[in-house]
């Protein structure tokens, strides 16, 4: 196919995001400064972010076999890039200084180099562009490879640390194995579709039913995706990579990455009607109803916020399945908008985490108990972190409400019942460990602490990316229609030649 | 335009008693104070302003005494649609009259984060009015659940910690899953409304006027019925439901017992008046035996419960299962002079158990303890308070020339002739609420006393408080006549519908 201007601006994010990994890369081995790094970063994320505008003029569009840019598309990006954004911000704020200020001769932060996590973030982000995108199952793969492997490194980034160096590990093994798994599944359904493009594959199954191979491999293809969402029975290396992960990293894991996987898995399913036999339903539905339950009932027992943190995100990723199963009516609508309010949600939560462990120091400040009595000491932080509690659980006035409220109106449209029974118990089970993070906060101080946000959190980029991370929770709380109006733009779009 | 501005009131009053706490203690407490005066004056003008005449009844759009719209999230057809009819002017006068009291009664129980207590305190208040004042369905859910949070940590961080085990946060907490949960299934509900009425009109709304209109298939409309009344039925509370209540008004501070006996029950019953029983009428004729044998259920065991505790306030708060269920019985008999009755029995109990929590808390603040053993002859220590005790345990066992009095006989003479079982029942109820009233009279303030020294007197402002309470109490019991009159209109429009779906049921048997 021949490339035209309008190819070009279509594939504009992805290109300026590149660009800017270049930049940054040269900008490293021509000389090591670590705010400099951090504002090309931002430059390029902000200028993908605006090319955004362009890119939808020209949408839809096909670009290659392997990418198609639609609205759909240019809305997760948008997602994604924000996020990325946001965690940039944190990871600036998490390093620390680098500068000797005013009579401190030891320095404050991160020993190591600081300058490659951003060059690793931007990476992860590119990965992410080309999988929402992805409208092929070489795409896809690309998208998720370029997606996983740099978070490798994230999260094994403070490596002299034992924690972050075995969730590395760990995430590496599982993640490949995961890949593995997915490549097999690919592998199976090329063969007996003959095609790797979704369209295409949705086509010839439709006309010829699914076979024997075709299930296994929609199945295998299932278990690589279900290990990316860490879906149960697939979720084992969550809470240790959370945990060991640094928090901004924890924060990128948990929002850009999953954002841009569920992205994928929607249009999937929604291109390549593999469902008809409905087994694959059902499949989904016992996946669904196993992670709201383990995942908020194994979060009942954490005392440790990111753990607590990564067994949420697992039940939250089961509510969206609740939307995925839907598949008509509201339920594409209702994705977009729980992924952008939980985006916003865990980007807050991680973010406080983040302050709270600023500048770096040995351990992140992630033992419940660390933050007893935040509110007496740090109340804006508190608020914002309370902000998110109630977010998580679907507390009116905040987004979280909005997102849980599409979802069981999706799940309702489609008469889901059982689906829909497991959610209200999840959100029941819920209620119990947000509202112990949330009243710990509250409770009387200990007098030992170790860990605290400095004074000037507020007046940083961190501080104030995190105000306003929380001010739009609760402004989509309480006046969601500017991202539904946006959400009901980015619909699928098909494309079949 | 003045609807908006009574949930926005609490609102903004509460973040400014909030900042208002770095300018010292007592700078909050009177911004909360003239923030519910502000609120009680307002209800008390539309009551002698509005015509409450007009209500909403089936067959025709609903009328209402004051109405507000605007759009809010078109998207899903969801405005801020608020209006007022005579059931909902009497409870925001209610409202604010204890939101008032709740902060008098705290100005002394509580000393440390005054400001953010009232800000928890002010917003409760105001999502009780949004609640009252809603006619949009997803509005409606919208302040059903925001109170819970404000509440929550009312109990969770200013209660007292109890007896062995039961912390004020379990209490909260438990209080909070029981509501959360509850309301996810009335959620549920409303949208299964919402989309059968989009599938058979194609409109997608959650506006109470249209969805009236909504023809639902019998079994699904019972079904529906039933995730409204389980939510309602929690935190009414019906007796299965109902464990979280003695421990969140034992856990909770004077003003948090104040707010959920006063006026957070009264919201569940509310709900079944405006939404459950005029959306699904015949579901709900066909439930109303169950509904009127788990009311006898819930007044007899709460009235045996409650005689069994040692707890001053659990022993309250045991009484106010009880007398909701005569509420409960009202609601469902399809009679104009038992819903009546309901709507004293809801203000009067309002009344009557804030002043024993509020005695409760005068008392805990001179003995620190709740405990009945522990006290003992104090009639004889201190003056007024054991005899307004008697006063109100005299209400609410219903002596004639209280309110609750005025309540309990509609309730009972407006049942008999539609289910005489179930009201021979519920009158032994009022033999019950003798016993258990009398013998907290007997066990607190008679007998031997545990100590010689005289306590502390009233101050005026407690001994105010409690006088005007007694006072309303009195009014109401001998002259209900503008209570009745300003709902008559609403409870009449309820009536029709259950019983035109009651007679339909009759001869459809």
């Amino acid at each position: 196919m021949e490339f035209t201007t309008q190819h070009f601006i279509a594939l504009l994010p992805l290109l300026v995001t590149s660009a800017t990994i270049l930049v940054v890369m040269l900008a490293i081995a021509w000389k090591r400064n670590h705010s400099l790094t951090f504002v090309l970063s931002v430059l390029g994320l902000n200028l993908a972010l605006l090319s955004l505008i362009p890119a939808l003029g020209v949408a839809p569009l096909q670009v290659t076999p392997l990418l198609l840019i639609d609205n759909f598309a240019c809305y997760y990006m948008a997602l994604v890039l924000a996020a990325t954004l946001a965690c940039v911000t944190l990871t600036h704020a998490y390093l620390g200084e680098a500068t000797l200020r005013g009579g401190e001769t030891a320095r404050k932060g991160y020993p190591g180099n600081r300058e490659e996590m951003y060059l690793l973030l931007l990476l992860s982000a590119a990965g992410g562009l080309v999988l929402v995108s992805a409208q092929h199952l070489a795409g896809l793969f690309i998208g998720l490879e370029l997606l996983s492997v740099p978070v490798f490194g994230l999260v094994a980034y403070a490596f002299f640390n034992k924690r972050s160096l075995e969730a590395g590990i760990k995430y590496m093994v599982l993640s490949a194995a995961g890949s593995a798994f997915l490549l097999f599944g690919m592998a199976l359904l090329y063969a007996e579709s003959g095609s790797l493009s979704f369209a295409a594959i949705g086509a010839s199954l439709a006309a010829g039913g699914s076979g024997l191979l075709v299930q296994i491999g929609i199945g295998m293809m299932l278990v690589g995706l279900a290990f990316k969402l860490s879906l149960v029975p697939f979720h084992l290396w969550t809470p240790d990579v959370y945990e060991g992960a640094p928090a901004p990293v924890a924060a990128f894991l948990a929002t850009a990455s999953k954002v841009a996987v569920f992205a994928v898995l929607l249009r999937l399913y929604q291109m390549s009607p593999a469902t008809a036999g409905g087994w694959l339903n059902d499949l989904l539905t016992v996946i669904a109803i196993a992670s709201i339950l383990f995942g908020n009932l194994l979060a009942l027992l954490q005392s440790n916020l990111k753990r607590l943190l990564g067994y949420s995100s697992i039940a939250h990723f089961g509510y969206l399945l609740v939307a995925l199963v839907a598949s008509k009516g509201l339920a594409v609508e209702a994705i977009g908008v729980y992924l952008a309010t939980y985006v916003l949600t865990s980007l807050g939560a991680f973010g406080v985490i983040t302050l709270m462990s600023t500048p770096y120091s040995g351990r992140d400040c992630d033992a419940l108990y660390e933050y007893r009595g935040l509110f007496w000491r740090r109340p804006y932080l508190t608020a914002v972190l309370t902000v998110m509690m109630l977010s998580l659980a679907g507390i009116p006035l905040t987004a979280g409400f909005i997102g849980k409220f599409y979802v069981i109106a999706a799940g309702v449209q489609a008469q889901l019942w059982w689906l829909l029974g497991s959610l209200v118990l999840g959100s029941a089970i819920a209620v119990f460990y947000y509202l112990r993070v949330m009243v710990t906060l509250f409770l009387v101080e200990p007098n030992l602490r170790r860990h605290d946000a400095p004074f000037n959190w507020g007046q940083r980029t961190g501080g104030i990316m995190l105000m306003f991370v929380a001010l739009l929770a609760f402004f989509l709380g309480v006046y969601p229609q500017p991202l539904l109006e946006l959400v009901q733009q980015a619909g699928l779009v098909v494309l079949v030649n | 335009m003045i609807l908006p501005w009574l949930i926005l009131i609490p609102f903004i009053g509460g973040l400014l008693c909030w900042l208002g706490e770095r300018f010292g203690n007592t700078l909050p407490r009177w911004i909360a104070l003239l923030t519910m005066s502000l609120l009680f004056g307002l209800g008390l003008w539309l009551w002698a302003t509005g015509d409450f005449s007009l209500a909403p009844a089936p067959g025709a759009d609903p009328l209402w005494a004051a109405e507000f719209q605007v759009q809010w999230i078109e998207r899903l057809g969801i405005s801020v649609h608020l209006a007022l009819d005579g059931l909902s002017v009497l409870m925001i006068a209610l409202t604010g009259l204890l939101g008032v009291l709740s902060v008098l009664c705290s100005w002394h129980e509580i000393q440390n984060r005054v400001g953010f207590f009232h800000l928890n305190l002010m917003w409760i208040l105001g999502g009780v009015v949004g609640v009252f004042l809603a006619i949009d369905l997803f509005l409606f859910f919208f302040f059903w659940e925001m109170m819970l949070v404000p509440m929550y940590f009312l109990i969770a961080l200013w209660g007292h910690s109890g007896s062995a085990g039961k912390t004020r946060i379990t209490a909260a907490t438990k209080f909070f899953i029981y509501t959360q949960a509850s309301g996810l299934i009335m959620l549920v509900a409303i949208l299964a409304l919402v989309f059968v009425h989009y599938n058979s009109t194609g409109v997608l709304t959650f506006n109470y006027a249209d969805l009236l209109q909504t023809e639902l298939a019998p079994g699904t409309e019972y079904l529906l019925m039933l995730g409204f009344f389980i939510a309602f039925a929690v935190k009414f509370p019906v007796v299965p439901f109902h464990s979280w209540l003695p421990d969140a008004h034992a856990q909770a501070p004077t003003a948090g017992s104040v707010d959920l006996a006063g006026i957070l029950l009264k919201t569940a019953a509310y709900g079944m008046i405006r939404f459950a029983l005029p959306l699904f009428p015949n579901a709900s004729a066909e439930f109303a035996p169950i509904a009127m044998g788990l009311g006898v259920f819930a007044i007899v065991y709460g009235a045996l419960l409650s005689f069994a505790q040692t707890d001053i306030k659990r022993l309250v708060a045991y009484s106010s299962v009880s007398h909701m269920g005569f509420v409960l019985i009202a609601i469902y008999s399809g009679s104009q002079i038992a819903m009546q009755g309901a709507v004293v029995q809801m203000l009067a109990h309002g009344l009557s158990a804030a002043a024993l929590f509020i005695l409760c808390g005068q008392l805990y603040e001179r003995l620190h303890t709740r405990d009945m053993r522990e006290m003992g002859g104090i009639w004889a220590r201190m003056p007024w308070l054991p005899a307004l005790s008697l006063f109100f345990a005299a209400a609410a066992l219903g002596l004639p020339g209280t309110g609750n009095f005025v309540g309990e006989f509609l309730i009972l003479i407006g049942t008999f002739p539609g289910a005489p079982w179930v009201t021979v029942l519920a009158a032994s109820g009022l033999v019950f609420g003798s016993v258990y009233s009398l013998i907290m009279i007997h066990r607190a303030y008679f007998g031997p006393a545990k100590a010689d020294g005289a306590l502390l007197g009233l101050k005026p402002r407690e001994l105010g408080m409690v006088m005007g309470l007694a006072a309303l109490l009195m009014l109401l019991g001998i002259y209900p006549q503008p209570v009745l009159d300003t709902s008559a209109a609403s409870m009449h429009g309820v009536q029709q519908w259950m019983n035109s779906a009651l007679t339909q049921l009759a001869s459809a048997r």
